[in-house]
């Protein structure tokens, strides 16, 4: 196996940027959580509609929300979305493009066909079809996993094309000749070489979980009673936020949302030029 | 061709016949039934006249209908999707969704269309730029900003320009696609009063999305460069506008046609969350107000015509490749 070479991503900058960008999020939330008392978040909890004060530091909505809770809660199960509905993407992406680009044949055209139309469906659409069917059922936990099964189209076809690559390679001929097993082929040899790779494909697929949830969320689909970032902008829009012009409550779920995609962005970018030098040299 | 046409084709119907199936089988899946709630609910409020339910009820019951054998409405509901048939609005009852939805949608195409095609060119020149060894730092400047920005789904750069172009400073209309008061027509003010009312949704489409065909365009010029015929158009000393359009874009520009038709389905949902939050008067606005009523019949109809819009104008792109690239109409012909 290659080794991994982590030294180039210390010295990437939109990497860094983007890792500490994350970091300091992740820090926001731990540390609110354990600092503030978290059921401010709810509704009727303090004086509705009150600018940022000693009290509230960050404002409350309408409906008498703490928003410095509503952030906290919120960032926590936003990221929390994107990191479940990822992985389980990856993992299931991961799991049918290799078994695509080992088996060939009838299962790799099936699985091909079925890629093709799953990607170009866009996941918004099918989110909405099925979220407005479970309407008052779905929580947060729910849509990360239904999210999840609608993300493995994408990871699916890279990884495929990746693997069929490293099919021809020399280690894996020999592995086939020395007798190895399938499985043990698959998971032995070819998965570690795809992982530099993996670690950028699940970065994209977080990004794209949230976006699709925070954007359903937005419709107004969601899980009504979690104060997700989505929620809070859909709040913000039904009550005209606006209109009245509360800025603190438009201000506080863009501003995370904003710092949460691009720190993924940069994150991803850093991760792409690692796991595929030939771009290093063209942005350089 | 012929054969990627076709192969388009086939894809669409298998994307309607997903979402269709999808849609078919999630009701069914609930332990509630949402749309006898809802019936219920306008019934106990006293809106809507009982004639309209009764008949509501029975097209629910035709196309939901537990009399006949699950196989019978499967195959009756598809047919129904083939004839653009998604029945009734269950808020606005004589309104019929496909009428709805035919009011919606030049709304919405001409503001995705125009904001798409400028974004388009705005990118695929500064990414030119940014890799031209002779254009001007500027553009190598910018790009990294614009990069960022194409991070950002559009409906949130939407919200932060109605925040401070239209409530604070008061230059933009905050939302709407005309103005109340105007009178549709093909007169000049109303044709002037539509264009300042897309200016701010178009805008935030088009700076969320520069970035992304910039990066893709400036990958390809970087290789363009590299080919033999640029060092031999330089050495036939041709002036240097014409390498640049003639010789260097026309050849990178061809995978940027590629990534415009796989990243439709991303441009036409983000611009239906943009409608939103200018409540402009297309099918994004219809789905979240659908949404906020719970009228599951429009919803549907809206998400099913989002779906076929994102495969047909697939097709029309790849209808336009061969115009761009010659190679690609003859050697499947």
């Amino acid at each position: 196996m290659r080794s991994l070479r982590l030294g180039y991503l210390g010295r990437s900058l939109p990497f860094l940027g983007g890792m500490a960008m994350l970091v300091a999020l992740l820090l926001f939330t731990v540390a609110g959580r354990l600092a503030i008392d978290t059921s401010l978040a709810d509704p009727l909890s303090v004086t509705p509609n009150q600018p940022p004060s000693w009290e509230t530091p960050f404002g409350s909505d309408s409906q008498g929300r703490d928003l410095l809770a509503v952030l906290v809660l919120g960032t926590w199960l936003t990221v929390k979305v994107g990191l479940l509905a990822g992985a389980m993407g990856i993992t299931l992406g991961t799991a049918a493009g290799l078994v695509a680009a080992y088996c060939g044949g009838a299962v790799d055209l099936a699985l091909r066909w079925l890629i093709d139309v799953g990607l170009t469906i866009p996941p918004l659409l099918l989110l909405i079809i099925i979220a407005s069917g479970l309407r008052g059922h779905l929580d947060s936990t729910g849509m990360a996993l239904i999210i999840g099964m609608l993300s493995w189209f994408g990871p699916a076809r890279q990884i495929r094309a990746q693997a069929l690559v490293i099919r021809q390679s020399g280690y894996v001929l020999t592995a086939r000749l020395s007798g190895r097993s399938g499985a043990k082929i698959i998971f032995l040899e070819m998965l570690p070489n795809l992982l530099p790779f993996l670690m950028a494909a699940l970065v994209l697929a977080c990004s794209a979980a949230i976006l699709s949830s925070v954007g359903l969320e937005a419709l107004g689909l969601g899980p009504m009673d979690e104060p997700t970032l989505g929620m809070t902008v859909y709040w913000m829009l039904y009550y005209t936020a606006f209109m009245r012009g509360l800025w603190w409550w438009i201000t506080a779920p863009i501003v995370m949302l904003v710092i949460l995609f691009v720190a993924l962005y940069l994150i991803s970018q850093g991760l792409d030029a690692f796991a595929n030098p030939r771009l290093r040299q063209r942005s350089s | 061709m012929l054969r990627t046409i076709a192969a388009r084709v086939l894809l669409l119907v298998a994307m309607v016949w997903t979402a269709g199936t999808v849609n078919f089988i999630m009701p069914r899946l609930s332990d509630r039934d949402p749309i006898a709630e809802r019936l219920t609910q306008i019934a106990s409020q006293g809106g809507g006249s009982l004639a309209g339910i009764q008949d509501m009820v029975k097209s629910y019951q035709e196309r939901f209908g537990l009399d006949r054998s699950l196989w019978t409405q499967y195959v009756d509901y598809l047919g129904s999707i083939a004839r653009l048939d998604f029945g009734y609005s269950i808020a606005n009852y004589p309104t019929r969704v496909a009428d709805q939805i035919a009011y919606a949608l030049p709304w919405t195409i001409g503001l995705l269309g125009t904001a798409t095609i400028i974004a388009f060119v705005c990118g695929t020149l500064l990414g030119a730029l940014a890799a031209w060894p002779r254009a001007p730092r500027f553009f190598r400047n910018v790009l990294p900003l614009f990069m960022v920005l194409s991070a950002i789904p559009f409906y949130l750069v939407g919200l932060v320009l109605v925040y401070f172009l239209a409530f604070r400073l008061n230059w933009f209309p905050s939302g709407g696609g005309s103005e109340l008061t105007a009178i549709a027509g093909f007169s000049w003010a109303y044709a002037g009063d539509v264009l300042y009312h897309s200016l701010l949704p178009a805008f935030s489409i088009v700076i969320a999305s520069i970035g992304f065909w910039a990066l893709g365009m400036r990958g390809m010029m970087v290789s363009v460069q590299g080919e033999d015929y640029m060092m031999f158009a330089d050495a036939k000393g041709l002036r240097p506008r014409r390498i640049f359009f003639a010789y260097g874009m026309r050849n990178a520009i061809l995978p940027q046609v590629t990534a415009l038709a796989l990243s439709l389905g991303r441009i036409i949902t983000g611009s239906v969350l943009v409608e939103m939050v200018f409540a402009y008067p297309g099918i994004g606005t219809l789905l979240f107000e659908s949404i906020k009523l719970s009228d599951y019949f429009t919803i549907y109809g809206c998400v099913l015509v989002l779906v076929l819009a994102t495969g047909l104008s697939m097709i029309v792109v790849d209808l336009l490749y061969p115009l761009l690239d010659p190679r690609a109409g003859i050697t499947h012909a």
